[in-house]
């Protein structure tokens, strides 16, 4: 009973996190047709400004609450600067090529980034542990859990609905949403599809880069971050469907939990199961848990 | 007659390479050892993309091979280097026939998706088994060559030699497959698929001959390099070794079937001074130079050679020798 509670738990903490990372990049190429490598570097940039920024903020002697708004700050402001670079550089130039040219281009982006994030924070790891021990603990059940990884669900939680207002519930949205569908068609009844391009991408390289600052305080912060996390993400928006955010929500779900039994089972295939899952998921549809159907090209 | 042409440059230039090997420095026939067993890999990887699929996971193979190798030495007591090389033929053509199955249904990004999980799989699994050295792999012993052991240099000629002939051979079949019905079938393929389909050739059974010689040139290429390299490990199935193959054949091109070996031995060189010269903005030239060929150089290096070659010819010969590249096909949105 407290094996299975634990699962539960340490599932959804995990899952909440690997939410955060998938629903930028699944959102991006719903919109933009772009399975976005550089998603990874976003993550990356995202914690490597939170933990800079907090570091900062505590040698103030400032009340430390405030290190949490400087660390969302921090992290979404970098990343969207970040996906604004990115996306006004170079991807407008290419927009509409191929989907796999645009892997392999955000690819090359990531690689440059990989090599830049070194430049700028250096090779030595960066601790930001501060804020993960600040909120206390607390016993469920007779299981410790820190509270900072519990409020991360909440964060999740709170992202998923926002999104799923935000794409169902206001204009914006439902002009997103019908670029989705359809691009040629959201374009011939007049959305300024290039706008909306830069405005998701925005969204996407926030949210990756939120996920990265909300890792940051319970992580080292070191070089090669950006490239871990994206097969990881990768396999979240595969298994569910990519583009659609339900699916991250449940790819990411299935992949926590299958990781947290994993973990707690039999550490010894811990890695393998992400991707056995998706594997799984792959080999009874072909297109993931929620994809949309596709026409065949004549 | 240009048939005849191919035959002859092919066996001249495995020759001259062979020969130049007994005056080459040590470290160069390790290079070049390297080269040939990393381009083997990307020949696989650039049949796909002349079929207009992506692989995101050949690290899988290349991974298979070399631990086919390790693994022989290690339990089997196979210490002879062509026993060794087989063994990683067999594994490779074993493993690839399998997953070939799964794996000629998929398609563009999906195909890419799950390459690159079932590579993941594997080094997840090798990163766990603490028989046979976890994250840290394990070292491997020089072969011994038809029965005789040989000195750590001799050795490393020998296998050199080897590499030389293998990727002659290679080079010579790729080629009359790319030249054969279901070679051409392939290109056509990267087209149209459903078109393929109304001429009577089956799409699966192009792609699963398309993975298979991908798969067995990558677990050869694997094979090669843990040889060469003495030590393997798990980091060779993970994806961003993957990665680098796709790199490669994007920089030297697919129009061709030796264009990979020119593509590595570019990539090779310049890593070898870049990292050198200036070693934490290597992946920043990386990048660039990726995105640049995209953008600008969609068929790579080897276009260098062709466009030049036809400008020799000047019109004489009206064939416009299209060069194709996965970068040709546009986007359906």
């Amino acid at each position: 009973m407290t094996l299975l509670l634990a699962i539960l738990i340490d599932g959804l903490i995990y899952a909440s996190w690997l939410f955060i990372v998938a629903a930028g990049l699944t959102l991006v190429y719903g919109v933009m047709r772009i399975l976005n490598m550089a998603h990874g570097s976003f993550y990356a940039i995202g914690a490597y400004a939170a933990a800079s920024a907090v570091g900062w903020y505590f040698t103030l002697g400032l009340p430390a609450w405030g290190a949490f708004a400087i660390l969302l700050l921090a992290a979404i402001s970098a990343g969207v600067v970040a996906g604004l670079v990115v996306e006004r550089g170079i991807l407008r130039i290419l927009h509409g090529r191929d989907e796999v040219i645009m892997v392999l281009v955000t690819y090359g982006i990531l690689l440059i980034f990989e090599d830049l994030i070194k430049l700028i924070w250096g090779i030595q790891a960066y601790y930001a542990y501060q804020p993960y021990g600040m909120l206390g603990r607390s016993k469920i059940g007779g299981l410790t859990f820190v509270n900072y990884d519990l409020i991360l669900i909440v964060v999740a939680a709170l992202i998923a609905g926002a999104l799923w207002f935000g794409l169902n519930r206001t204009r914006k949205g439902k002009l997103l949403r019908a670029v989705i569908h359809d691009r040629e068609s959201a374009e011939l009844v007049g959305i300024n599809v290039k706008r909306l391009f830069i405005t998701t991408f925005a969204i996407g390289a926030g949210l990756g880069a939120l996920a990265g600052g909300l890792a940051a305080p319970a992580i080292a912060v070191n070089p090669g971050l950006g490239i871990e996390v994206i097969v990881l993400a990768f396999a979240v928006v595969v298994t569910g469907g990519l583009g659609s955010i339900e699916g991250a929500l449940v790819g990411a779900i299935l992949i926590g939990l299958a990781r947290a039994a994993a973990v707690n089972l039999l550490p010894e295939i811990e890695l393998f199961v992400i991707y056995g899952v998706m594997t799984c998921v792959l080999i009874f549809r072909p297109h993931g848990l929620f994809a949309l159907p596709t026409a065949r090209r004549i | 007659m240009p048939e005849k042409n191919f035959n002859i440059t092919i066996i001249a230039a495995t020759l001259l390479l062979i020969t130049v090997g007994f005056i080459l420095p040590g470290w160069l026939t390790f290079l070049t050892i390297s080269i040939l067993a990393k381009a083997l890999v990307v020949v696989g990887v650039a049949v796909l993309m002349r079929g207009g699929i992506v692989s995101f996971g050949q690290g899988l193979y290349y991974c298979i091979g070399a631990y086919a190798v390790g693994l022989g030495g290690k339990f089997l007591g196979i210490t002879d280097l062509l026993g060794l090389m087989f063994l990683a033929l067999v594994a490779g053509l074993v493993s690839g026939s399998l997953l070939g199955l799964l794996m000629k249904r998929y398609r563009e990004i999906f195909f890419a998706m799950f390459s690159l999980a079932l590579s993941m799989i594997l080094f997840g699994v090798l990163s766990k088994s603490q028989l046979l050295g976890s994250t840290d792999g394990f070292t491997i012993v020089k072969p011994t060559i038809l029965g005789a052991t040989l000195s750590t240099d001799n050795a490393n000629h020998a296998i050199y030699i080897f590499a030389c002939l293998l990727s002659g051979i290679v080079i010579w079949l790729g080629q009359r497959y790319l030249r054969s019905p279901m070679g051409f079938a392939g290109e056509a393929l990267r087209d149209n698929e459903v078109r393929v389909e109304y001429l009577g050739v089956a799409p699966e059974t192009i792609i699963y001959t398309k993975y298979l010689i991908a798969s067995v040139t990558a677990s050869l290429g694997g094979g090669l390099m843990a040889l060469t390299l003495g030590h393997i490990g798990p980091e060779m199935a993970y994806w961003s070794q993957s990665g680098e193959f796709i790199f490669i054949a994007l920089l030297g091109g697919t129009s061709h079937i030796a264009a990979p070996f020119v593509g590595t031995a570019v990539f090779e060189f310049i890593r070898t001074f870049a990292l050198e010269l200036a070693p934490n903005a290597w992946q920043i030239i990386l990048g660039v130079v990726l995105i640049f060929i995209i953008i600008f150089f969609p068929s790579g290096i080897w276009s260098l050679f062709s466009s030049l070659k036809e400008k020799l010819r000047s019109g004489e010969s009206g064939s416009p020798s299209k060069t194709p590249s996965v970068d040709l096909k546009k986007g359906d949105s």
